[in-house]
């Protein structure tokens, strides 16, 4: 703390005159959007469910998910500061309105627009080849590109509403079963309310010859986002699945309550790679969305694997934990997390690693990042059942703090069942330091340069682990929401 | 080239430099000695734009701009270069990188287009040679995990890279082994020519054997006290420097 204070005012001016760049994803789609009126009940989910032409099973678990979370309190556990939300304030469904009929198919040109600018086209001779995108705009699915080419191949992918259609034995099977509804508040509320979201199934001995990716785009204003991600690798297949999401800047809070399940059988392989850059806020902490999601993965087959990347810039609150339930014998499940937080932005984030299969291991890499008056906090559970013989866990925590008024937290749980098994815990905090950026900037190199570098450096394992495209989108984007945020 | 007049500086309240005079012309090699704490380093740093100086009075152009009205990379830009006494590590940023930001960000600068990856990794390889730097260490992370002598033969190497107009070299003999100095030496040399010039901060007259100085000063309780040819090294080399502050405390 003694190095910020010595900074002289030569050195606060500069940073203080370092360009802010402004949220670039912050726009407005002018479109007419069918926006159900707010408030939440019972008549609502049953709305919901009519919207979406559901059979009777999916209107069951929603209703029953609605009663449940009835009974549940908004939890008050993590290290954030949250006001209460008036559940009864917020419209749970926005859908774009649909196009005069004649243009079957076809996409609303100002939607076109807008994921065009959000440099996500959604023509497919357009797209970057090897990389397929359902995009989502408020509670439905736009159009998912790739569709016919990976058929042939017997993958799946689709938007859950038309998965619940076209394969209602399979979500029977799978939906629900790694996050039950009963496993937390926003939880149960998300099974009530949920809209849309994406549905990937890679059969068995496939390798996926494609990145799948869902972009999630908030647009109409007083909604929340409710979607739900499900994605099946059978035995011996391997899919890398990427998640996008941004949002408009607006003075009020936003709210995205997601569920993401995984299940991966024997052999089987899924990486799933997000870069959330949701609406954080001004920079009196204004606005900006708050992002609680619950993702979870289940490792069932044998010689399993779940890798979890993410990079994490947006959102006023961030309250994940993407975890693994490693099952299978040998199964192997990996953490690999940037979290960066400046404003009055807060994040509380981490993952479980939940070892019941012997010799399973798994891999905790968790940087955090905080700026301004943010709070950033990991949270990690690693826990080894009795019978889980011969398991593996190694956890690495880093800080680094770049202002004397954020926060940086760690709560490491640790619980081990047996005498076999190898859990490791590392854990650093830093601050960075006034003498690596005037090296930086004796060679040339500007402040705001230079913080990006030594920053991106900071984050380079987990960077690293970021399919190429989205590693350079992710790299610029720790850089640009930097900017004037030292000192 | 360099014109330093009267020029006073203070860290924390506390004023080191008491008005300092120096004029460095192209082609000249010029050496500072002095005691432990005379502000040798603070020179070096207030030139160079470090945050933590205050400059109280005088003024130092340099290529006939004002030196000190410009920021810390603009002085790097316009041709000035630290060889750093303790230069930091860079967790995680590679050479290659590192050095590319700096490159590029001079040539933005001078309204150049960026240099292409091949001419920079051209460049890169060209310019290790001069301080025989081993490609893996080019490879790594800025200085993470070098040694002491590893870390000064880098910094001459970014000197290479960067063809600074005026180059100060801040106790660069310090931690080095006789072989390590002669190859940072002859890195040196390798770069001197008729349009650029060299300051040499040095405790003793060690690297002075390899990097011939034309002139050398003392700099002695923030002042410059005694000015001379290469012989007056020789002669502190013999004596110390107890008569200089004997004769400048006496006065």
């Amino acid at each position: 703390m003694k190095e910020e204070l010595n900074k002289t005012d030569a050195e606060k001016s500069i940073i203080s005159q370092a360009a802010t760049e402004e949220y670039k994803y912050g726009f407005v789609t002018d479109i007419e959007t069918n926006v159900i009126p707010k408030g939440l009940n019972e008549d609502v989910v049953r709305h919901i469910s009519a919207l979406k032409n559901e059979p009777e099973w999916l209107l069951d678990m929603r209703l029953k998910a609605y009663a449940h979370w009835l009974t549940l309190k908004q939890p008050t556990w993590g290290h954030i500061d949250m006001p209460e939300i008036d559940f009864q304030d917020i419209s749970y469904y926005a859908a774009p309105r649909k196009k005069a009929e004649g243009d079957k198919g076809e996409i609303d040109p100002e939607l076109k627009k807008t994921f065009d600018k959000l440099g996500i086209p959604l023509e497919e001779q357009m797209r970057l080849s090897g990389m397929a995108v359902d995009a989502v705009m408020d509670s439905v699915s736009v159009t998912t590109t790739y569709r016919e080419k990976l058929a042939e191949l017997g993958v799946i992918f689709c938007s859950i509403s038309e998965a619940v259609k076209d394969y209602p034995d399979l979500i029977k099977k799978y939906l629900g079963k790694v996050v039950p509804y009963t496993d937390n508040f926003y939880a149960a509320l998300n099974t009530a309310v949920f809209s849309d979201g994406s549905f990937v199934y890679i059969p068995k001995g496939v390798r996926c010859p494609m990145e799948l990716s869902t972009y999630f785009r908030i647009n109409a204003a007083q909604t929340g986002q409710f979607e739900r991600t499900l994605i099946v690798a059978d035995d011996d297949s391997y899919v890398s699945y990427l998640e996008g999401c941004t949002a408009p800047m607006r003075d009020e809070n936003q709210l995205h309550a997601a569920i993401v399940e995984i299940i991966v059988e024997d052999r089987a392989e899924v990486k799933y790679s997000t870069v959330q850059n949701w609406y954080p806020g001004d920079k009196d902490g204004n606005g900006g969305i708050y992002n609680l999601v619950t993702k979870r993965g289940l490792c069932r087959g044998d010689h399993s694997k779940l890798s979890w990347t993410q990079v994490e810039t947006g959102s006023a609150i961030t309250w994940k934990y993407p975890s693994c339930i490693l099952k299978g014998d040998n199964s192997v499940g990996e953490f690999y997390s940037v979290a960066l937080t400046r404003n009055y932005q807060q994040a509380d984030t981490g993952t479980k690693m939940i070892h019941l299969g012997k010799n399973s291991s798994s891999t905790i890499v968790s940087k955090g990042i905080s700026a301004g008056h943010s709070q950033n906090s990991y949270r990690g559970m690693v826990k080894v059942a009795p019978k889980a013989t011969g398991c593996r866990n190694y956890t690495q925590c880093d800080s680094l703090l770049l202002s004397d008024t954020s926060g940086a937290h760690t709560f490491p749980v640790i619980e081990v069942g047996n005498d076999s098994s190898v859990v490791e815990h590392e854990a650093t905090t830093s601050k960075i330091n006034e003498d690596q950026i005037f090296y930086c900037n004796q060679r040339g190199i500007s402040t705001e340069d230079a913080v990006g570098l030594i920053v991106n450096g900071y984050a380079k394992e987990v960077m690293a682990k970021l399919p190429m495209e989205f590693a350079v989108e992710a790299q610029k984007l720790l850089s640009v929401s930097l900017e004037g945020s030292i000192g | 080239m360099l014109i330093i007049k009267d020029l006073r500086a203070s860290i924390e309240g506390k004023e080191i430099l008491k008005g300092v005079n120096l004029t460095v012309r192209p082609g000249e090699v010029h050496a500072i000695m002095g005691p432990n704490g005379s502000g040798k380093s603070t020179l070096s740093n207030v030139l160079t734009g470090h945050p933590a100086y205050t400059v109280t009075g005088g003024e130092v152009t340099f290529g006939g701009k004002d030196l000190l009205a410009l920021s810390p990379e603009d002085r790097a830009h316009e041709g000035l270069f630290l060889s750093f006494q303790y230069p930091v590590e860079i967790p995680g940023v590679s050479m290659v990188n590192f050095m590319r930001a700096a490159i590029n960000e001079k040539r933005k600068y001078f309204d150049q287009e960026p240099l292409s990856a091949s001419d920079f990794l051209k460049l890169m390889r060209e310019k290790r040679a001069v301080v025989e730097l081993d490609n893996k260490l080019a490879s790594r992370s800025v200085n993470e995990g070098f040694s002491g002598g590893e870390k000064k033969r880098n910094e001459i190497f970014q000197m290479a890279m960067l063809e600074p107009k005026l180059s100060i070299l801040d106790e660069t003999d310090s931690g080095l082994d006789i072989d390590a100095l002669r190859i940072v030496a002859s890195g040196v040399n390798k770069l001197k020519s008729e349009e650029n010039a060299t300051i040499v901060i040095t405790h003793y007259q060690r690297l002075l054997d390899y990097i011939k100085p034309d002139f050398v000063h003392v700099l002695y309780k923030g002042r410059i006290v005694m000015s001379a040819g290469p012989e007056l090294a020789l002669e502190l080399e013999e004596k110390g420097y107890d008569w200089i502050k004997a004769q400048v405390d006496g006065e």
